[in-house]
């Protein structure tokens, strides 16, 4: 659950972070380090504590206990120091829509610090940069979701931060504005010296965008490794999900008997069937099922996802998580 | 001496804060409007002279002597109109008609008027009035106590007069109330400005997340509460120099251009504005809902305007209602405002306003900074 072997320094450190509101606990001895480059992606469902790890990261909201360094400096000790060392961009679309596009980056950048000859070139370029250099002079009102968001990741970068917080960057956007989104992170990415974290409860999101990834869920860290070797880390290569009716008091165990099964979980009605060889184990649950007169309702297989892997270590999938998490939502709890 | 802050970082929510103002048509024109209507309406309805009231006249004497009081009353209905009479042929008659409101008054002369008069024994005029509206009352007992004054004065004038005669000298043209209720407007217009930027906008902005957008920068506190306020001010004293102007032209203040006076009523309506804002920014510093700032606005119109002597004098308040408008700004706003719209006052008769309301300020501002979360 470390960084990569090949990381000289670490962008952020996380030690035994806590976060209390009253009974509730957000945020629970969380430890982790990113390195200095690296796309880190906080994973889980609504309500898992994301939104308030980054805002402990962030400075936003005081921590309960434990520490954080960011970019070397500590979130408890020295807030000033992180403010200017990083861009954040909140889950909320936090730009003003009464100003134009131009103007939500050159009062950003004033309020960095950059100076004033170097404000309305600066703006320029970021605007170029995500593709609203038409949109400067337009309000921010009139833009879509996607145009916003854009313009925020933009804003983020006015005083070149060391390392910059997304927060959910994608949710409520539609599928276009989702991909242009995606292909803004990775060009940033390419930028030397950028560390990002972003949080999301996009399984596809995290897959394609993150070097590493710590999978969040009722405030603790279950699960941390890059996206390959978490897959890696649920047995089998494959999962069959499938559906019967008319199933014997024993049927999983008889289908833990199958060819290549690493293992079987049964959740919500439905049988998850990690396996080495999908379809060689969908011949056989077959046979096994005419054999035992089991109907089978529907059976799917498909390459270990993400979800599999938030299945595998919460033993809950994520989709199902993501509604459950709405009533451990504290986002809106201040303090 | 930039006691630790970032001058750049207040001008930068100073700027926010006035672009957003400018691209707001209808809070620039709300805050305008309503202190207009107020000022016009308010003024002409309360400052006009009463006309046109019906009395009863009920003459049970029917004498040359009674004659002359008819013809008295009758005089003010030719002259100023104040009001009008109607005769009654019996007083049970005019009373019940005054208990229904069909007239407001009734004179009644009884039947032993003008034998009381030539016997010279205590000659009387009953005057019944309906008190239920004290400013009509009050106007009808003015004119009948005229005629009363009018009616006793001897036929012949003594040669050398021994009444002690009391001449008035009124340093001032006559203020009609339209211009008495100018300061008052004016203070409404920057605190409507002040309840909509530093409450309505504030909240919804706090509300639509834009707050964490500059809370994650490296801004501090003090930085973000004194441009907030700044910019209030400024957009205050916006509006309150154009409803000074609009309005002084409207009510007819003499020299409203004078150059020194424009310069002075300058200086009024930026520490009238900064401590309204001020005010507005330590009541809503708390807040998150924004429902808050729209249920709290009546109330504390209501609570800083009329205790502040903008359309009644202080010095007829009870003692409670004093003490409110010792510590209401308004009052400071109204009372300098007045010395120079009504007398073109110099310095001298706004320098302690001045001192109140700058003081009054910066205690708030301060205040508002201790009690700011810089974190959410």
């Amino acid at each position: 659950m470390n960084a990569p072997a090949n990381a000289t320094t670490n962008a952020i450190e996380v030690e035994h972070l806590t976060k209390r509101f009253g009974e509730l606990v957000a945020v629970n001895e969380i430890s982790f380090t990113v390195s200095a480059g690296e796309i880190f992606g906080l994973l889980g469902p609504n309500g898992a504590g994301k939104t308030t790890l980054i805002r402990l990261l962030t400075t936003l909201t005081p921590a309960t206990s434990g520490t954080a360094r960011i970019a070397g400096h500590d979130i408890n000790t020295d807030a000033d120091g992180v403010r200017h060392a990083i861009g954040v961009i909140p889950q909320a679309l936090t730009s003003d829509p009464e100003l134009t596009a131009r103007e939500n980056l050159t009062i950003h950048a004033k309020l960095y610090g950059v100076p004033a000859a170097r404000r309305g070139p600066l703006a320029d370029e970021l605007l170029a940069s995500v593709d609203l250099e038409k949109f400067a002079g337009q309000l921010v009102r009139n833009f879509s979701g996607g145009m916003r968001r854009r313009l925020e990741i933009a804003r983020g970068l006015v005083h070149s931060p060391k390392i910059l917080f997304l927060d959910e960057p994608t949710t409520g956007l539609d599928p276009v504005s989702r991909s242009n989104v995606w292909e803004m992170i990775a060009k940033l990415k390419q930028q030397a010296d950028l560390t990002i974290l972003l949080t999301t409860h996009y399984m596809d999101e995290a897959d394609k965008l993150c070097d590493r990834i710590a999978i969040v869920d009722h405030g603790k860290l279950a699960a941390l490794d890059t996206p390959t070797q978490l897959k890696d880390s649920v047995p089998g290569t494959d999962v069959v999900e499938a559906e019967f009716t008319g199933a014997p008091a024993n049927w999983v165990e008889q289908l833990r008997g199958l060819a290549h099964v690493a293992d079987v979980k049964e959740q919500d009605g439905a049988v998850h069937i990690a396996s080495h060889s999908g379809p060689d184990t969908v011949g056989a649950l077959m046979e096994l099922a005419k054999a035992r007169r089991v109907t089978v309702k529907k059976v799917t297989v498909q390459s270990t996802t993400l979800d599999d892997v938030f299945l595998h270590y919460t033993g809950r999938q994520l989709r199902d998580a993501a509604h459950a998490g709405l009533l451990y939502d504290v986002s809106h709890l201040y303090k | 001496m930039s006691f630790g802050l970032n001058f750049e970082r207040i001008s930068a929510i100073i700027e926010r804060d006035m672009r957003k103002f400018f691209r707001s048509p209808a809070l620039m024109v709300s805050s305008m409007v309503f202190p207009l209507m107020q000022l016009i309406v308010l003024g002409y309805a309360f400052g006009g002279k009463i006309k046109g009231i019906t009395i009863a006249l009920v003459d049970e004497d029917r004498s040359s002597q009674s004659r002359i009081v008819r013809e008295r009353f009758n005089a003010i209905a030719a002259g100023p109109q104040t009001f009008h009479t109607v005769e009654y042929d019996s007083l049970p008659n005019a009373v019940l008609d005054l208990r229904a409101g069909f007239v407001r008054a009734v004179v009644h002369i009884p039947h032993d008027y003008s034998r009381r008069v030539l016997h010279q024994d205590r000659p009387r005029i009953a005057f019944i009035e309906d008190n239920t509206d004290n400013f009509v009352s009050s106007g009808l007992l003015e004119r009948v106590q005229q005629i009363q004054a009018d009616l006793n004065a001897p036929v012949t004038k003594p040669r050398l007069a021994g009444a002690i005669d009391l001449q008035v000298v009124e340093v001032y043209p006559y203020i009609e109330y339209i211009k008495y209720l100018l300061a008052g407007s004016v203070s409404i217009a920057i605190f409507v400005v002040a309840m909509i930027g530093g409450g309505i906008v504030f909240i919804d902005d706090k509300a639509r997340g834009l707050h964490e957008g500059y809370l994650v920068t490296p801004i501090h506190k003090a930085e973000l509460i004194l441009g907030l306020n700044f910019a209030g001010a400024i957009k205050g004293l916006m509006s309150g120099l154009t409803i000074t102007i609009i309005g002084g032209l409207i009510a007819g203040i003499d020299r409203i251009w004078d150059p020194v006076r424009l310069f002075y009523l300058v200086i009024v309506l930026a520490v009238a504005s900064l401590a309204m804002i001020s005010f507005m920014f330590l009541v809503m510093v708390r807040v998150n809902d924004p429902l808050v700032p729209r249920a709290i606005f009546g109330v504390l119109n209501t609570l800083l305007f009329f205790p502040s002597g903008a359309i009644y004098p202080t010095a007829g308040f009870p003692a409670w209602l004093k003490w409110i408008s010792v510590v209401d700004p308004f009052t400071y706003v109204v009372h300098a405002l007045k010395n120079l719209l009504l007398k073109n006052t110099g310095f001298e008769g706004i320098y302690l306003d001045v001192l109140v309301l700058f003081g009054f300020s910066v205690v708030l501002i301060s205040a508002c900074i201790a009690l700011f979360k810089r974190q959410i």
